[in-house]
Formats: C-alpha cells, structure tokens, sequence
C-alpha cells in the first residue's frame, strides 16, 4: 500500500515533473518507508539486505527503552520533588509532554538542514540525523530551552557534519557536538544542579516546583564533595536525576542487546569501554586522594553513574567516528572509559567526563588505524623478505 | 612615476581582498584567535599591526641595498623589534586598558608571519612609497578580519559592543554563548569568514 502510495505520486518528482525540485526529499521519504529496488549494474559487490536507512532505525528502536525510561523518569523526579504521589501513567505522561518538543525541535531543525543541504548539492538525502536527533535529546538535562537545543542541533550538523562532507565523513559525533557546544556556550544551562528536574506543570500533569528549586546529579554531588545520595537500585533502574535517556541501565542494557544481536554496533569497543573504565576507576578506589569524592565511588558506582553506559553503548560505538580496525576497536575503547574516569576524578569542574572522552577518542581514531594497518604493513613486508 | 599609479593601487588593495594576509595565506592566525574576543582590543590590534608593517617596510625597503643577505633576517628583527616596542610603549602611555587587554600579543607582533613576510617578499624588492602602501595594505587586510571576528564574538558573547551593553539584546540568553569567548569559536569564525570570503570570490570570477 505504502508502494503504491509512492509510485502514484512519482511522475511529479521526476525531471519534468512539477514538484522536480523536491526530488531528493521524494528520494529520501521513499528510501526510508521502504528498500530501495536499484542493484548496482556493474561490477562485482558484496552487500547484505540491509542500507544505513535501515542500521540508522534499528540504532533508533535500541534507543526506545532509554527514552521511554528517561520519560517516566522525569515526571517520577517531578512528583518527587513536589512530594506529591501520582500514577506510573501521570509520570510517564508528563516526561512525555516534556520530551517531545525537545525531540520535535531536534528532528526539525536537523533534518530541514539536511533537506536544505541535499537539494542545494543536488545530492540524495543522508539518513545520519535519524539517529543524532533522538540521541540529542536524550544527553540533555531536561531543563534545556528549546531554542538552545534548536542553535545546538543547527551547530553540530552544520559544523561537525556538512563541512566534512555529510554522513560517513564525520570525525566527530555529530549529537555530541551538539552538547559539547551546549555544555560551554551556556555552561549554567547544561551543568550544575536547576537544570535536571522539570519544575513546570503542563495540561494539570506534573507539578509547579518553587522556583530556585535544586537537586544535583549524584555525579555533581560527588564533584563538590557530598556524599551520593542515590540508591544502588535508584542507579540502576534509572530514577536519580539525570540527562533525559542517560540515567536507566536496565533500559540501556536492553538497547544494547538489541544493538549487539543486530550486530550494529561493535561489542569489541562496548566492552572494553567497561573495562578501562572499571580499571581506572578502580585504581583511583585504591590510590586516590583521600578528600576526594570522585575518586572513592568505587568501579560499580562510576560504570553505572551518569552518562558512561550510554555513551558506551550509543556513542563510543558509533561506526562513523570510531575506530575500525579490529585491534584498534580495542585500544580506542578502552582509552574512552579510561578517559572519562579521569575526567570525572580529576577535574572537579566537569563532574561528567564521558561526552569529553569520546569525542577525544573520535579525534584519536584516524591516528589508531594508521598505526595498525603500518603495522600490519611491516609485519608482512618482513614476512616476505624472510621467505 | 605618479604616486598612485595602477600599480600602486593594487600594492595597495590586493590584500584587502584577493591576497588577503589572514583570510587567503592564513598567516598571523594566533593573534587573530587570542585578541578577538572583544571588539576594542581587535581595532587596537589591527591599527598596531598596520602601523608596524609600513614603517618597517618603509625602513627595510631604504636598506635594502645595503643590507648583506646572509643577515638579512636579523636586520629585519631588529627593525620590526624597534618599532613594536615603540607601539607597546605607546600603548601604555596612552591606551592602558587596552594594553593590558592584549599583554603580550603586541609583544608577538615581532613573531608575526605578516610582518616578515611582507618584509622578505616585498620590501626587500621595492622601493620605500610601493612598499608603505604595499603594509598599510597587508595590516588593513589583517585588521578587517579581526574587526568582524571581534564584532561577531563580542555581541554574540557578551551582547555588547565597544564595551557598551546594548538594551533588549543584552536579556536574552542568546547573546550570552560561553562558546564565543572561547578561542575555539574565534576560530570556527574564521573558519566561516574564509568560507563566505572564498564563496563571493568565485561568483565574481564566473
């Protein structure tokens, strides 16, 4: 039925058509709602039923139980802070009038410049925001205004992605761009402790909190040396204040799953995201400065804290802007978790040390394949000589 | 040869535009990230710059003849020296919070690829009136780009201009980006000046 839908109004966007113009937006409507027909004519290449329209969705169905977690969570934090008990469906109803518009705005704004973009290179329409507009959304605290989310979003697709040539050219994750620019144009916005609960009431859903009204990350109380106050099961069900997907490692680790049976993402950079983090994590338990918070969180608490399982999982592995060499997977997520501990041990302003290291890592990535592709240059180059 | 001959006039407008010293050779890009962050330093800067290539090209271009090449560069450093301490010291006289806004970036001037380059690429070749027109040109063409960095950054950064709060704008979080104070986006600025530069460029060839 879609099919037929899309061959009836064809003609009109075919050249000649009167709508000619708007072929590449026709182009990218169809290719998502459905496989493109076209076979390469020539040549010999090796390719499986599925295109990035369709790896770009499942990234984003991974995705759905954080969100849906991150929702519940922002109207659970909402009530609890009013004090007031409410339903699991008043909850979930109030995260959800609070979250879409962030969503809306970031699709809005990304992929109106994509479209921009697309038709002016008369080129096709690339699919890499589908992902980046959900995962935007989702690593912002949820007191984030729109229009800053709407410059955010302009920023990263304009200057992480279009200037290096659009989808698959990228060096650096274009959603984390997108906070990074947030997280230092307006650094009280993005940190501290009045952005991470909603404090409006919207449709009678969700209560007005006083204004003024705080509560600090556990990661935030850690950097100004509080003890945490969140539970070990509050940390793993996902119900402590937090960016909007971020704080659920249940739901992430369903996400991950998903992820991992797809074989979408690599499990060679999930896993050794965990392992450098844990190591550093717990070398900082067993040597670091006795005053400082961070550093005794203890590995358990700095792996489920915060934003390091979500980047581990929907952000280090990104296939653009990670490393592709099979050993250098290894080394460049490990260096990650490595990093982020750091961050978040050592440097008491940024309590939150993922988003830095990865994007440090994306830097990084070009440099580790070189190395191991030489490498493996040499290796053989001696292996002749010697035969 | 009449002062503004064809020539002179393009020794002197070629590096506003086409040759321009920071948009087109990407030379003296440090300075243009470290001072720009307010408009008033940039201006100082600019004018600074302007005024130190075309007297050192103007003295330079007097030697030149005299000037033994294996040492050349050494005189050149010691012109250009001379002259930004004179510049620094009146600064300090005349302008100290500006010369304290800039500290040791108008020391740096000596290091400035601009300078030397100008020096060994043109006043070492032409005589001193091509080659005063040829540094007013060159610092001119430094100073416009550090102008409009320093004006997107300083209104988008701190919603003022010249140190003036402006009204209405200056509320709005818009024009309060952390981003712009930072060198990082003097440079992505940059990066964009070239970028509209290069575009108008090509249109005017076609």
């Amino acid at each position: 039925m879609i099919k037929k839908f899309f061959d009836t109004i064809r003609p009109h966007f075919q050249p000649g058509g009167k709508l000619q113009s708007f072929h590449s937006v026709f182009d990218g409507l169809e290719t998502f709602a459905l496989v493109p027909n076209t076979t390469s004519k020539t040549g010999v290449s090796i390719h499986d039923a599925i295109d990035s329209k369709r790896i770009m969705s499942f990234v984003v169905i991974a995705l759905i139980p954080a969100l849906l977690m991150g929702m519940y969570n922002i109207g659970f934090q909402n009530y609890k802070s009013a004090g007031v008990e409410a339903t699991f469906f008043e909850m979930f109803f109030y995260g959800l009038i609070v979250t879409l518009p962030k969503i809306i705005v970031s699709y809005g704004v990304g992929l109106g410049i994509e479209f921009v973009v697309a038709q002016w290179k008369k080129e096709e329409i690339q699919e890499g925001f589908l992902v980046s507009g959900i995962l935007i959304p989702m690593i912002v605290p949820v007191g984030t205004p729109l229009w800053m989310i709407g410059v955010a979003v302009a920023f990263a697709v304009i200057f992480a992605k279009e200037i290096y040539g659009g989808t698959g050219m990228n060096i650096f994750n274009p959603a984390l761009v997108a906070r990074a620019f947030l997280f230092f144009a307006w650094p009280t916005k993005m940190s501290g402790d009045s952005v991470w609960v909603s404090t409006e009431s919207w449709f009678g859903l969700g209560r007005q909190l006083a204004d003024g009204y705080t509560a600090a990350t556990p990661l935030g109380q850690a950097a100004n040396g509080q003890l945490i106050e969140a539970s070990m099961t509050d940390m793993v069900t996902g119900l402590i204040p937090g960016s909007i997907g971020e704080t659920s490692v249940i739901a992430i680790a369903i996400g991950a799953a998903v992820l991992l049976w797809t074989r979408i993402a690599s499990w060679k950079i999930m896993l050794s995201v965990f392992a450098g983090g844990a190591l550093v994590a717990a070398l900082f338990d067993a040597f670091g400065a006795a005053e400082n918070v961070s550093a005794h969180l203890g590995v358990c608490q700095h792996l489920f804290l915060g934003g390091f399982t979500f980047g581990a999982v929907f952000m280090a592995t990104d296939p653009v802007t990670s490393a592709r060499t099979e050993k250098g997977k290894f080394v460049y997520g490990f260096l990650i978790g490595a990093l982020a501990i750091t961050i978040r041990v050592l440097n008491p302003g940024y309590p939150e040390g993922m988003m830095l290291a990865i994007l440090f890592m994306n830097m990084f990535a070009p440099l580790i394949d070189y190395c191991y592709v030489q490498s493996n240059i040499n290796k053989r180059a001696k292996r002749m000589k010697q035969e | 040869m009449s002062l503004f001959s064809k020539r002179n006039k393009e020794v002197l407008t070629a590096p506003l535009n086409l040759d321009n010293p920071v948009v087109s050779q990407v030379l003296g890009i440090c300075s243009a990230l470290a001072v720009t962050s307010q408009l008033e330093p940039s201006i100082v800067m600019g004018l600074s710059v302007t005024v130190i290539t075309a007297f050192a090209n103007v003295i330079i271009s007097l030697l030149r003849n005299t000037i033994p090449s294996r040492i050349r560069i050494i005189i050149q450093l010691v012109v250009v020296a001379t002259l930004v301490t004179i510049v620094s010291q009146m600064l300090k006289a005349y302008a100290y919070d500006v010369s304290v806004q800039l500290s040791v970036y108008v020391g740096l001037i000596i290091s400035n690829c601009i300078l030397m380059g100008r020096l060994e690429a043109f006043a070492m070749m032409n005589g001193p009136w091509e080659s005063f027109l040829d540094g007013i040109g060159s610092g001119l063409g430094y100073a416009w780009v550090l102008v409009v960095v320093g004006f997107v950054r300083e209104l988008l950064g701190a919603a003022s201009l010249l140190g003036h709060e402006i009204p209405f704008i200056s509320e709005s979080d818009f024009f309060h980006n952390g981003m712009m104070t930072m060198p990082a986006m003097a440079l992505i600025i940059c990066g964009c000046v070239i970028w509209a530069h290069r575009a108008y460029n090509d249109r005017e060839k076609k």
